[in-house]
């Protein structure tokens, strides 16, 4: 059976043999940039897709259901209109930063794509502080997003950029507090020793209540860290016009559409991996035959199946819940999140030491 | 006593959001429940609402009878002046005793904003709201209807 990891493997060795190191490694750099603005570029049109659609099952409505086969192309149609419309700049903007900060959120993007595992050895960079570079580079985001707020020279957009910030900031603990706790559990930060950690079953499975819990709450700080409903206060449709994006048009406001999916794509493949095991297939315990039969099922299609799981519920979040206030988000992290996932750490550590995990 | 209600708190936060997110689940699941009507495409399937007002129209029976006495009661009910009733007297054949009666019914189709407050003023049921919403005109005066069929009268009894 062909595996990526085979496919890659082989294309390097290929490689070599024919240019020699340096122009290998020119000509895989390039390759993997094409593939991940090809992956990136695809999601955002299945992602908004994906979205619309949820949103207007959720709400009782149709959605978009014109444009070819069931609306399918839909988000193609909006991204060619958004390609040929100006991309204007207020002339009271800061225009440098303007132009730069949605190339910073997307490039910021890319960068965290680096250490994920799609598959079975099927990874840019397996660098040994994976998890650690995925929660340090991800909080750096927030500066494309103050940038855009700050060089709008726009009350409204410089209003959703703080909240954004004091967001992001506050959101990040609990996130990498649920981190860690599994990193406590694995003993790695490097992604595929954590994935490897859960080839007999999935730490949400495997590390009882407290896991779960961490879970819960990584779940609802990443909606937090990438500015979605019911914690979009950076963008409040109805009370900010659109945040931080106010002023963009064209293709500018849509790198900044397409950075906000490919985010959620990001983080929930981070969320994927770290609790449900990557793209480890479902294992129950001695069920041989059944195991069998799972790992026929490609581990690209596992990762992907996780991670789409996760995005979807995330969306049902957004479509369901009200927005906060911009206290009651502040209270709900400092009052409950990081309490209670600083105790579920200590909790954690303690059946790590013990062993009590399976 | 602190820490219970702390833990209260939370479950009942997590057991209230478990049941917005069972609703938006169900309607996920259950596609049947979409009330998106694709409009121009189903024209001939049409439903509409039993209380969807498209516009005032008068009841006329087979007799071309109608309930309407001219009281008037529904142009001053309507916060635009939509209606404006002209009356005339009829004279009863039998005893020569002269009866307020409605001339034209004119309806302002344009100012209408479709409250209902007409019909719910009228004494005697004579208008209703009809479910015809497709209005559009390339003549403004043709929006000024006449509600009263020509030659209609009022029926026997209504007063």
């Amino acid at each position: 059976m062909p595996s990526l990891e085979n496919i890659t493997d082989d294309l390097d060795v290929w490689l070599y043999q024919q240019f020699g190191a340096t122009a290998t490694f020119l000509i895989e750099s390039v390759l993997i940039a094409l593939l991940a603005i090809g992956l990136f570029s695809i999601l955002g049109l299945v992602l908004i897709m994906m979205e619309r659609k949820v949103s207007a099952y959720m709400q009782v409505r149709l959605g978009p259901n014109r444009v070819g086969p069931k609306g399918m192309f839909q988000t193609v149609a909006d991204t060619l209109k958004l390609i040929v419309k100006e991309g204007m700049t207020p002339d009271g903007a800061d225009k440098f930063l303007f132009n730069l900060a949605p190339f910073i959120v997307m490039i910021i993007a890319m960068v965290i794509l680096a250490p994920l595992a799609f598959s079975k050895g099927f990874q840019i960079w397996d660098i040994n502080i994976g998890v650690l570079f995925i929660t340090a580079v991800s909080s750096v985001s927030v500066i494309g997003i103050l940038m855009a707020g700050w060089a709008s020279n726009n009350k409204y957009s410089l209003l959703g950029a703080m909240r954004s910030g004091a967001q992001i900031v506050s959101y990040e603990l609990s996130a990498g507090l649920s981190v860690i706790a599994i990193v406590v559990l694995t003993g790695s930060l490097r992604i595929s020793d954590i994935v490897a950690s859960q080839e007999n079953g999935w730490w949400l499975f495997k590390g009882h209540i407290p896991v779960l819990i961490a879970f819960v709450i990584f779940i609802i700080a990443i909606t937090a860290e990438t500015n979605r409903a019911p914690f979009d206060l950076a963008e409040a449709e109805s009370e900010l016009t659109a945040g931080f994006h106010t002023e963009y048009s064209g293709m500018k406001f849509a790198l900044f559409f397409l950075a906000e999916y490919v985010n959620i794509f990001i983080v929930c493949a981070v969320g994927a991996t770290l609790f449900l095991g990557g793209w480890m297939p479902l294992h129950f315990g001695s069920n041989t035959q059944f195991n069998h039969v799972m790992d026929y099922i490609p581990g690209i299609v596992w990762f992907m199946g996780k991670t789409f799981f996760l995005i979807f519920v995330i969306m049902w979040f957004r479509w369901t819940f009200p927005r906060l206030r911009i206290d009651q988000l502040l209270n709900l992290e400092w009052k409950y999140l990081l309490p209670i996932s600083l105790f579920n750490l200590l909790l954690v550590t303690l059946m790590a030491i013990m062993g009590w995990h399976f | 006593m602190f820490l219970v209600n702390y833990i209260k708190e939370v479950f009942g936060a997590i057991k209230s959001l478990a049941t917005g997110m069972r609703r938006t689940g169900y309607y996920f699941t259950h596609h049947k429940e979409i009330i998106t009507q694709q409009y121009p495409d189903n024209r001939d399937t049409l439903q509409l609402p039993e209380r969807f007002r498209g516009e005032v129209v008068m009841i006329h029976d087979e007799n071309n009878e109608h309930a309407c006495t001219g009281c008037t009661a529904c142009e001053l009910a309507c916060p635009n002046a939509t209606i404006k009733i002209v009356t005339k007297f009829d004279v009863d054949e039998e005893t020569g005793k002269k009866k307020k009666a409605i001339d034209t019914f004119v309806y302002h189709l344009e100012l209408c904003t479709f409250c209902n407050l007409c019909i719910e003023a009228c004494p005697t049921g004579a208008i209703k709201m009809d479910q015809t919403f497709e209005h559009s005109v390339f003549d403004r005066s043709k929006l000024t209807k006449k509600l009263n069929h020509d030659g209609s009268k009022i029926r026997a009894g209504v007063e």
